[in-house]
This record gives C-alpha cells, sequence and structure tokens, in this order.
C-alpha cells in the first residue's frame, strides 16, 4: 500500500512514554486524560537563588547523582524497552532497523568539574585538562555521540545511530528522519524517540535568564497555562516517548498491530529571530501546511490538533494565529499535553505523537487544564480543563523551536 | 524509485590555511606548512583559525554579538558556500543539515566558580554566582542547533533546518541524509556542513579523556600519538544536477554515493570490515584517489591503513596539515574531494604516509573514521560534460 506520493505507509507499531507522571503509556495517557499535573517543586537540587523552583522532573530510581545525558540515556532506554516490547519486533538485542534518537545538547556538567579541579589541585581549564588523561568514563559520557552509541549497541540496531536537535521541535524531526528513512526504502522498520533530562540548576538559570519560565514557584500544578490568559511562560520537564516505526505492508505481512500511522511531515524555518516567530507567522503556517500537503490531507481533514502550546505569551499567540490562517473559521479543537506535564523540551515532539495517536485510538481529547480564565484574543477551542469524546481520524500535531525550526506531523488512524 | 543525480554547486571552506577554493587549491596543490600555535594551549598544539572578515558574511554587528567564535565561523563558511554556488537568490527553499557541537562556555566564569566551590560543592552558592554570572544571550550562543539558526537569520535559508550531533558520525549522516533527500526528489538545493573551533579549552578537556590528544611539538598525522585539533568548516551547496543544469550553475563534482555505518569496535578489524562493506556499496569499481578522515587517534588509524591498503589509490591525509575538525572534518575533506575534482588533480602529499600520484582524477573517495565510533564514505565523480557548460 502506497501513499498519494508513491510512497510506502508508515506505520507506528509499539510507542512508549515516560513524564512526570509517569512511567509507561497506559499509566501517562489515563492521568493526561484526567487532568493531573506532573509540575512540582524540584528537590533534585538546592533552589535557592533561582526565580523558578518547579519542573516537571522524571525521578529516577537510584538516580539523584545522574548527570544530564545520563538521565537521557535510561529514559530512551526505559521507552525503547516498552515500545520494542509492544511492536513485538526483533530479537532481544536486535532490532532491525536504525536508530534516530532525538535529545539535547550535552556537556560536561558540574560535578565532574569540581572533581577534576578537586583532583588537580587547580580551577583552571589547564589544570582540569591535564587531570582528565584516561577518563574514558568522562569522554564517552559527554561525546555527542555517546549516549547514541550505547543505546545502538544495547538494542542493537542498525547502522549508525542518528542524534538530531531541532530545540523544541527535536522529538518531531526525530519521527519525521523515521518516516522519510521507510518512504525513501532504506529501512522496512526503525525506531524514533525523543528524550530530555535537562533539569538542573545551570540549564534552568539559562531558561530563567531568557525569560522563558513560568515562576508560579506557590503553586507549581498550576504554572503551565497554554493559552490562558494569565499564562506567563513554560515550566522546563523531562521525559522520553519512542515509537517503533515500520514499512505498512511489512508490518502487517508479520501480522504486527497497527497503532496509526505517521501520514506527513512538515518543516519550515524561520529566519526571524533567535527565540521568536516572525509576526507573519509564514514560517509555522508553511510548516502547517506542509505537513498536511506531504500527508495528502487538506484542512477540513484534521479533526483534532496537538498543540505546541507551551504557555509562553507569544507561542500560544503565534500559534493561534497560524491556526487560523490555516484552518480558518472551523479551526478544530487544540489542546497542550504542556498544560499537565510541562515543555519536555527534546522529548515534546516524541511524546505529543504518541498521545496524538492515543487520541485518534481512543476517540477523546485530551484537555488543556488550567483554563481559569480565557484570554480574549485567543478564540480557539482548547478543550479546557475537562477532556472529551471525539471521532478523531487525523491530528496535526505541532513542534516550533528555538533557533526557528519548526516541524509538523500528521498522524492518522490505519486505513480502513 | 528514481533517483535524481546530485551535484556540488559551492563549497565554503575554512581552515587554518585560510578561507576559500583558491587558497586552499593553491596552498595544497602546491604543498605546504602546516600553521600550528604550539604555546597557548601547550602541551596540545592546535591549528588556529585564520582571521575573518566577518561582516563580510555576517554584516549586522547585533548578529555577530549574539554568537561565539563557532557559531560566526559555521554562518561565514555556509556564507562561502552560498556565494560559491551563486545561489543567494536560492535561499527561500534551501534544505540546511548542519553537524554539531556545542557552543563555547564562559570559561573564566567556570574557573571562578571552579576556584570558590570545587571543594564544597555548595548548590546555593553555585546558583547564586551562576544566575547573576551568565550573559542571558550566551544561551543561544551554546545551543548545537543555533548555529543552523544563525545561518537561516543571517543567510536568510529556510527550507528546513536539522542539526545532527554526534562528532565525525554526525556529518557524515548530514551529508548522506542531505544526497539521499535530494536523490529522492524532497527539494532541489540544499546545505550541509559543520564547523569546529580548535582554540576551546572546554573541547580539549573533554577530547583529551578518550585515546587523547596529541601531546608536544607539531608533528606529521602519521607520527602523532593523539589527535591534534584544527580550526575548520566545511559547508557544500549540493543541489540536483537538473536543477543545477537548468540555471547553468557551475558544477564542481557529482556525489555519487554516501554511506554511513557504526561498527561497535570490540574487535580488531571491526572498523575495517565496516568499511569495507560500505565500499561495495559506494565505489564498487574502485577510485582513483583517496582523501582520508584519520583523526590521529592511534587505534584507528590501523583499521583504516589496512582499508585503505587494500584500495590500492594514493592517499591524501589533510588533518595532517590542517588537523582533525570534528564535525567539520568530513564535510570539509568531501570539498576538498569535489576542489581537486574540479582542477582535475590531485593535492601534493600532506603527511610523510601519503604516496602516489593520480594522473587521471575521476573518482575520489573521502573516508570517515571516527574517533570513537562511525565509519564513512563518499564517492565523489568529475562532472559530465553534457548540458551547457
Amino acid at each position: 500500500m502506497r501513499d498519494h506520493l508513491g510512497r510506502p505507509l508508515v506505520a507506528v507499531t509499539g510507542i512508549g512514554a515516560v513524564t512526570s507522571l509517569g512511567f509507561g503509556v497506559a499509566d501517562n495517557w489515563s492521568r493526561l486524560l484526567a487532568g493531573q499535573s506532573g509540575i512540582r517543586r524540584i528537590t533534585r537540587f538546592p533552589t535557592d537563588h533561582l526565580k523558578t523552583a518547579i519542573a516537571g522532573t522524571v525521578d529516577l530510581p537510584g538516580g539523584e547523582g545522574f548527570t544530564s545525558p545520563v538521565r537521557v540515556e535510561r529514559m530512551a532506554a526505559m521507552v525503547m524497552e516498552e515500545a520494542i516490547a509492544e511492536a513485538a519486533i526483533g530479537a532481544a538485542g536486535n532490532f532491525p532497523g536504525p536508530l534516530f534518537l532525538g535529545m539535547p545538547p550535552v556537556e560536561i556538567e558540574w560535578p565532574v568539574r569540581f572533581d577534576l579541579a578537586r583532583r588537580a589541585h587547580d580551577p583552571s581549564y589547564a589544570g582540569m585538562t591535564k587531570q582528565a588523561e584516561r577518563r574514558a568514563d568522562i569522554y564517552e559520557t559527554y561525546l555527542y555521540g555517546g549516549v547514541g552509541e550505547r543505546l545502538a549497541a544495547r538494542f542493537g540496531t542498525r547502522g549508525a545511530p542518528i542524534s538530531v536537535t531541532t530545540a523544541c521541535a527535536t522529538g518531531a524531526t526525530a519521527i519525521q528522519l523515521g518516516a522519510e528513512a521507510i518512504q525513501r526504502g532504506e529501512c522496512d522498520a526503525c525506531i524514533a524517540l525523543g528524550a530530555d533530562g535537562s533539569v538542573h540548576a545551570e540549564s534552568l538559570i539559562r531558561f530563567s535568564l531568557l525569560s522563558a519560565l513560568s515562576t508560579r514557584d506557590d503553586d507549581p500544578t498550576k504554572a503551565s497555562r497554554p493559552f490562558e490568559k494569565n499564562r506567563a511562560g513554560f515550566v522546563m520537564s523531562e521525559g522520553a516517548a519512542a515509537l517503533v516505526l515500520e514499512n505498512y505492508e511489512t508490518a502487517r505481512a508479520r501480522g504486527a498491530t497497527i497503532l496509526g500511522l505517521v501520514a506527513g511531515a512538515g518543516e519550515r524555518a524561520d529566519n526571524f529571530h533567535r527565540t521568536r516567530s516572525n509576526p507573519d507567522g509564514r514560517a509555522i503556517v508553511g510548516a502547517m501546511r506542509n505537513a498536511l500537503a506531504d500527508a495528502g490531507l487538506e484542512p477540513a481533514d484534521i479533526s483534532y490538533v496537538n498543540a505546541h502550546g507551551t504557555g509562553t505569551p507569544e507561542n500560544d499567540k503565534m500559534e493561534t494565529f497560524g491556526m487560523r490562517a490555516v484552518f480558518g473559521e472551523d479551526a478544530p479543537p487544540i489542546s497542550s499535553n504542556k498544560s499537565m506535564i510541562g515543555h519536555t523540551l527534546s522529548a515534546a515532539g516524541a511524546l505529543e505523537a504518541v498521545f496524538s495517536l492515543l487520541t485518534i485510538r481512543d476517540g477523546r481529547l485530551p484537555p488543556t487544564i488550567n483554563h481559569d480564565e480565557p484570554d480574549p484574543s485567543i478564540t480557539l477551542d482548547v478543550v479546557p480543563n475537562v477532556a472529551r469524546d471525539a471521532a478523531v481520524r487525523h491530528v496535526l500535531s505541532n513542534s516550533f523551536g528555538f533557533g526557528g525550526q519548526n516541524v509538523c506531523l500528521v498522524l492518522s488512524g490505519e486505513p480502513a | 524509485m528514481n533517483r535524481k543525480s546530485v551535484v556540488i554547486t559551492g563549497i565554503g571552506l575554512v581552515t587554518a590555511l585560510g578561507e576559500g577554493a583558491d587558497a586552499h587549491w593553491d596552498a595544497l596543490s602546491a604543498g605546504t606548512q602546516p600553521v600550528v600555535d604550539e604555546t597557548t594551549y601547550a602541551p596540545w598544539p592546535v591549528h588556529p583559525l585564520p582571521a575573518l572578515a566577518l561582516d563580510k558574511q555576517i554584516p549586522k554587528k547585533g548578529d555577530q554579538r549574539q554568537m561565539e567564535p563557532w557559531q560566526r565561523l559555521g554562518t561565514y563558511a555556509a556564507g562561502l558556500a552560498i556565494d560559491d554556488a551563486d545561489a543567494r537568490g536560492l535561499v527561500e527553499d534551501m534544505h540546511l543539515i548542519v553537524a554539531a557541537g556545542g557552543g563555547e562556555r564562559d570559561l573564566a566564569l567556570d574557573e571562578q566558580v571552579n576556584a570558590e566551590l570545587a571543594e564544597s560543592g555548595d548548590g546555593a552558592r553555585l546558583n547564586e554566582m551562576l544566575a547573576t554570572g551568565l550573559r542571558p544571550t550566551l544561551f543561544l550562543a551554546q545551543l548545537s542547533n543555533l548555529l543552523a539558526g544563525n545561518i537561516s537569520i543571517v543567510h536568510g535559508v529556510t527550507g528546513s533546518s536539522r542539526t545532527f550531533m554526534g562528532e565525525e558520525s554526525a556529518a557524515a549522516d548530514a551529508v548522506r541524509i542531505a544526497h539521499a533527500r535530494l536523490a529522492e526528489g524532497r527539494g532541489e538545493i540544499a546545505l550541509v556542513g559543520g564547523a569546529m573551533t580548535a582554540q576551546r579549552w572546554d573541547l580539549l578537556l573533554l577530547y583529551r579523556g578518550g585515546e587523547g590528544l596529541h601531546q608536544g611539538p607539531y608533528r606529521p598525522l602519521s607520527e602523532r600519538d593523539g589527535m591534534t585539533l584544527g580550526g575548520m568548516a566545511g559547508f557544500l551547496v549540493l543541489e540536483t544536477e537538473e536543477h543545477a543544469r537548468a540555471r547553468g550553475a557551475r558544477i564542481l563534482a557529482q556525489l555519487d554515493a554516501v554511506a554511513s555505518t557504526a561498527a561497535r569496535r570490540t574487535v580488531a578489524g571491526d572498523a575495517t570490515a565496516a568499511a569495507k562493506s560500505l565500499l561495495a556499496a559506494v565505489a564498487p569499481e574502485g577510485v582513483d584517489a583517496v582523501i582520508s578522515g584519520a583523526t590521529g587517534v592511534r587505534g584507528i588509524w590501523g583499521e583504516e591503513q589496512a582499508f585503505l591498503r587494500d584500495l590500492n589509490a594514493p592517499v591524501r591525509h589533510p588533518a595532517s596539515l590542517i588537523g582533525h575538525g570534528v564535525e567539520g572534518a568530513f564535510p570539509a575533506h568531501v570539498a576538498l574531494a569535489a576542489l581537486a575534482l574540479s582542477r582535475g588533480a590531485l593535492f601534493a602529499p600532506m603527511d610523510p604516509a601519503d604516496a602516489g600520484e593520480a594522473p587521471d582524477l575521476r573518482r575520489v573517495l573521502v573516508t570517515g573514521f571516527g574517533q570513537w565510533r562511525g565509519e564513512a564514505l563518499a564517492l565523489l565523480s568529475r562532472p559530465t560534460l553534457t548540458g551547457a557548460e
């Protein structure tokens, strides 16, 4: 079976998820539908002197001392296990296709710097560098290719693992790369995921200095307020999601259960500003339209949009603008998972793709919680506060990144 | 599916030897001495970047201020490639894949924090020092995907934008996927490349922990006991051949095939075998010359030499003269191969291990044997002379 461009259909046959709401797809989905928030006070490190002391952390068993790449690798492995088990594909340690890993940039972190400086009795980089001789542990942990290589080795994926970052669109880019590999016939199966475990003091401070974060520390579960009048920034979060993607025909032939399709993907880069969209909305509108065209669909075919919906004043305004430009007066309902799990950054696009597939499967739209006071300039149906039933065949999932990297996916139900 | 032929119509090249195609051709065809800084980061030598006239490629001072040297270098070289391809008018629908590490840290602040807190590890005080010490915009200069973001902002490249991470492999896969997307008809023109600045303690610290950096005075690649980093950027404008010919673009070389894999390297011979399996798909008919991506890491040097022996073709090792450029290396080496093909001759030997000449240069293989993981090959050939040249 081929799509409107003559390409193999891309099926999803296994999914895995972890967020601040819990471990595993089932637990996350039921909590999302119940409108629960995973945002809480940070306990991982002291929050003195920080403007923001809340986050959607994933607290890994025994993981108090983990640095970011270790957290990313652990969560990635969890969601890969879950997705591969559901797909029932390959054998243990022998996955029959490549790995597309969306993850944050990594770098040596403070515990390592302090350790090297202590051992060297020298706080300088020259001192630390001398001290780093034969420290393969540091080298392999903080190499950019380290996490991908260890996951590839553990799961036996094929070829060179691809690690990708497009800021807040990273998870969607990983899925797009995987779908393209199947469409061009490079493979019949692959695994695409997004993972992020960046909640540490320095990263929180960096986002704070850009005035991007909510500071509603006294009321964590109310802090993420996408599309609502009093929204004032996103909440930094952690999580991961993985999708086993397969050529629809080979998946059917092996008797796999089809969870849905990645029917299309579209991109458009913005050249306006490092952290803001062009006020003309060209790039986000272009990405949404390109995704629809890639899937061979008209705007009217979309019955629900999984929002980027970060809860920053700017994003939600521009996303609304984009929705109206693409869908006109008949814009479908749109809701933001980030109201409950916060902004999982490199994982967001993958998590939201997973939740989009579940929306189709169950015919149930997850809500946008914390919708207390509507913003008069946002006239969209944001599925306020309570989940509801709806027949959904095609979902558009938006991801818009810092640096102007915008990716939209179309997720669809199995062809009748 | 019908695959389209893909060609290289522009290169943007910056190394310690200079910038641009002509400077590199002149230096490397005649034979040249390396430019090395042996003192600033002693005992680790580095190949420093040449002075760049940033205003030529990044006209707004505000844009320059938002970046640190790594992003400026990459953005600058991307502009050189676009100019070289005469493609300024094609940027709106140009696709972009960048191979990136991370941007510079505030080293002075890091050392100040270390001096005060390394012993105590006081988290509250760390917060205070970072919150008051970090420049707000430094984050944007550090983010890996913001090199691509700056290329979009400064040069207007907006077709799409992806950033691959993972040292040498990331760069090879960036070129591979940019090539594959054009070949299957996803767009007509793409910009792909990477950059790395060697004059950075934070990178020396990272790479020191592996099999190590070469220590002591400069030695040619084949005599090193580790990597010598070299600041470099390599960007390529790739186009479908029909698009390039339709607009009358100058074609430097055809990019026939790019392939990559990642041997686990748990047993000797792993990486050699992996590269051999790629060769069967990339260049089954042999090649006239090789541009080697050897990094200087000793273990993998032997694996590559074993692979090269069987190829029976003259080899040039650019890292001997320009150092190892990690994410910048593979695209820079592809650019060098395209340059040689466009001038119809191979470069002079770059290292005592370089031997052989290629009197009739038609097909050049570029190798990539990553410092830790990743094997990759690219095959370039002299463009066919059909159409209006």
